[in-house]
């Protein structure tokens, strides 16, 4: 009973204060073992690179791509700043994310909500869907060129159907209740949809968001790989094209970071967007 | 629109169900009868309580009356006209929590005057003056998850009183709630009631609230529903739930209400038993 031994004075208090030690080291203690995972792993590569175990033409080493990301950084990569590269993929990302979640949305509320539509375009989007849409990238290329529209396009057609089909099915499942209690208290149609299904589906909507924007980026990145004249994946391209390993893995990178970074304002924005919900449930990932 | 001349409000009655039956189609193809030749009136400013088995078709019956569902047969009137579509005058308290979770308390209640084109500054106006009548008032800035079940069943209330009803279907409002409250909710809708002169329509498996709350009870048959009996609670008014329940006349329409009802369940019973074995 270790509880008994703590002082008999204030008990509610002294416990709480221990819960809440208990607590902060525990936090603590998952961030240092973190910590020394990615310590663990970034030294054993060192070694081994140096040492030999492995070959560090084609595996690099992590003072190897560290010093190729400060120099990116400092004296900028061929096609200019690593500012500019990073800007211009995000640029793409960002453009195709929202146009496809824009198109998702509006497509999958309109046919979860209108049987008729649903009943038309569904197989369509079957088929529309079960094409691998990565291998559209090429066929961008040769439409839109080499300039960011085929990369947006690119990215769109990643994006649109997750979110279109979790639009839809949130508007699909919407309490029924709620919705006749709307039109019980004199909601028309119109705004049954904007005002009951809507914020209803947008649990389902964000869940997709956080998915379909890392599929923004992979749709802008193999654009770019596959023919661009800037961007990330146009660098991991060219490093790739002068066996510079060092030079793909530092963009690599830059892209998961780039990538965290902007799913971290996501989650920020959803915490702000669902202050209705209760506390734990928001956390869907 | 429903128009009613004040000199014939005393003449037609708020509700009338004429023959009116309901049917389903299940999934498996087959037609289920829910409700089965129902005759029902009330007059405007009656309080008729709806006790009948689980499943038989009260909550039907008031999906038909409130527009939701058309009858598959008969006629379902509201202060004469037939229905057709949701009616502006009806307002209906549902068997389950339909408060919108994602708008806050006074949101919620301002939400019917808003559906309907009033200016947001006298919406909310009349929305805190019925969450003060239903003692709600510091909680306006919260959202229902916040709220305990019997300030979510106030919330629905206010809600659906806010746009004045002049037909109040009311489907087992409080079940969800413990005993006390219950008897405390079941009060403050009798006060809410009393100024409007609204027709309710309260469903409720439980006696005790049936027989305090209303001027005639209304038994139901087994599914599907039908009108068996009705009594007239022959208690004056005004009532308060703990006071009226010690009256004799209370105890002796307990016991026939029971009587009637208690046969119905017991068919419900049997039957529900026959079909698992
Ligand atoms: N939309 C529907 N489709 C098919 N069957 C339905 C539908 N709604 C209700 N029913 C059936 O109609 C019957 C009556 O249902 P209803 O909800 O009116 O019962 P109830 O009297 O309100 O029951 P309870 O007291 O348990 O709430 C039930 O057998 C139910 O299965
Ligand atoms: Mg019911």
């Amino acid at each position: 009973m270790p509880l008994e031994t703590a002082a008999p004075a204030t008990p509610a208090v002294t416990r709480t204060e221990v819960r809440e030690r208990a607590a902060r080291n525990r936090k603590l203690g998952v961030y240092g073992a973190r910590a020394a995972v990615l310590a663990a792993f970034l030294g054993l590569w060192e070694v081994c690179a140096r040492t030999g175990v492995i070959d560090p033409f084609n595996f690099s080493q992590p003072s190897r791509i560290w010093a190729q990301i400060w120099q990116w950084v400092t004296h900028g990569t061929a096609q200019g700043s690593l500012g500019e590269q990073i800007g211009y993929t995000l640029y793409e990302a960002l453009t195709g994310w929202v146009l496809g979640v824009v198109g998702g949305v509006l497509l999958g509320i309109a046919l979860g909500r209108v049987r008729f539509l649903a009943d038309v375009f569904g197989p369509y989007v079957k088929v529309l869907n079960a094409i691998p849409r990565i291998v559209l990238a090429p066929i961008f290329l040769i439409w839109f060129g080499l300039g960011p529209a085929s990369k947006v396009a690119s990215a769109v057609v990643l994006v649109f159907f997750p979110v279109f089909f979790n639009a839809f099915q949130g508007a699909r499942e919407v309490d029924r209740n709620l919705v006749a209690n709307a039109r019980i208290l004199g909601a028309d149609s119109r705004k049954v949809t904007l005002q009951v299904v809507v914020p209803a589906a947008t649990t389902w909507i964000f869940t997709s968001l956080h998915v379909s924007f890392g599929f923004a980026l992979i749709g802008a990145i193999v654009g770019e790989y596959i023919g661009a004249t800037k961007g990330l994946g146009l660098m991991v391209a060219a490093a790739q094209g002068t066996f510079n390993a060092a030079g793909v893995y530092a963009a690599m990178t830059i892209l998961a970071v780039v990538a965290l970074f902007t799913e971290g304002l996501l989650t920020f924005a959803e915490k702000r967007l669902f202050r209705w919900k209760p506390a734990d449930a928001g956390d869907g990932r | 629109m429903v128009h009613v001349d004040p000199h014939e409000a005393g003449a037609v009655p708020a509700i009338e169900l004429t023959g009116a039956t309901k049917r389903f189609r299940t999934p498996s193809g087959t037609l289920h009868t829910a409700v089965r030749e129902l005759d029902l009136t009330v007059a405007p400013g009656e309080f008729v309580a709806v006790v009948g088995p689980t499943g038989c078709g009260k909550s039907t019956t008031l999906t038909l009356v409130s527009g939701l569902e058309e009858p598959t047969e008969g006629e379902v009137r509201v202060y004469g006209e037939p229905v057709s579509g949701i009616n502006g005058h009806v307002g209906f308290v549902f068997q389950q929590d339909a408060v919108f979770p994602w708008r806050t308390v006074l949101s919620n209640v301002m939400a019917g005057p808003r559906f309907r084109g009033v200016p947001a500054d006298r919406a909310r106006e009349k929305a805190r003056d019925w969450l003060s009548r239903v003692g709600l008032s510091a909680f306006e800035d919260r959202y229902p998850h916040q709220l305990s079940g019997g300030m979510r069943k106030r919330v629905a209330l206010a809600q659906t009183f806010v746009n004045d009803p002049r037909i109040l279907l009311m489907d087992e409002p409080f079940s969800a709630l413990d005993v006390q409250t219950r008897a405390l909710m079941s009060d403050q809708l009798l006060e809410l009631w009393a100024g409007t002169g609204s027709s309710v329509v309260f469903v409720t498996h439980d006696l005790d609230e049936a027989i305090a709350l209303a001027d005639r009870v209304v038994v139901m048959t087994a599914g599907p529903a039908t009108v068996k009996e009705v009594f007239t609670v022959d208690l004056p008014r005004p009532r308060t739930v703990e006071a009226v329940r010690l009256e004799p006349r209370f105890v002796e329409l307990y016991r026939e209400i029971w009587a009637s009802l208690g046969e119905e369940v017991r068919i419900t019973r049997e039957r529900g038993a026959g079909r698992a074995a």
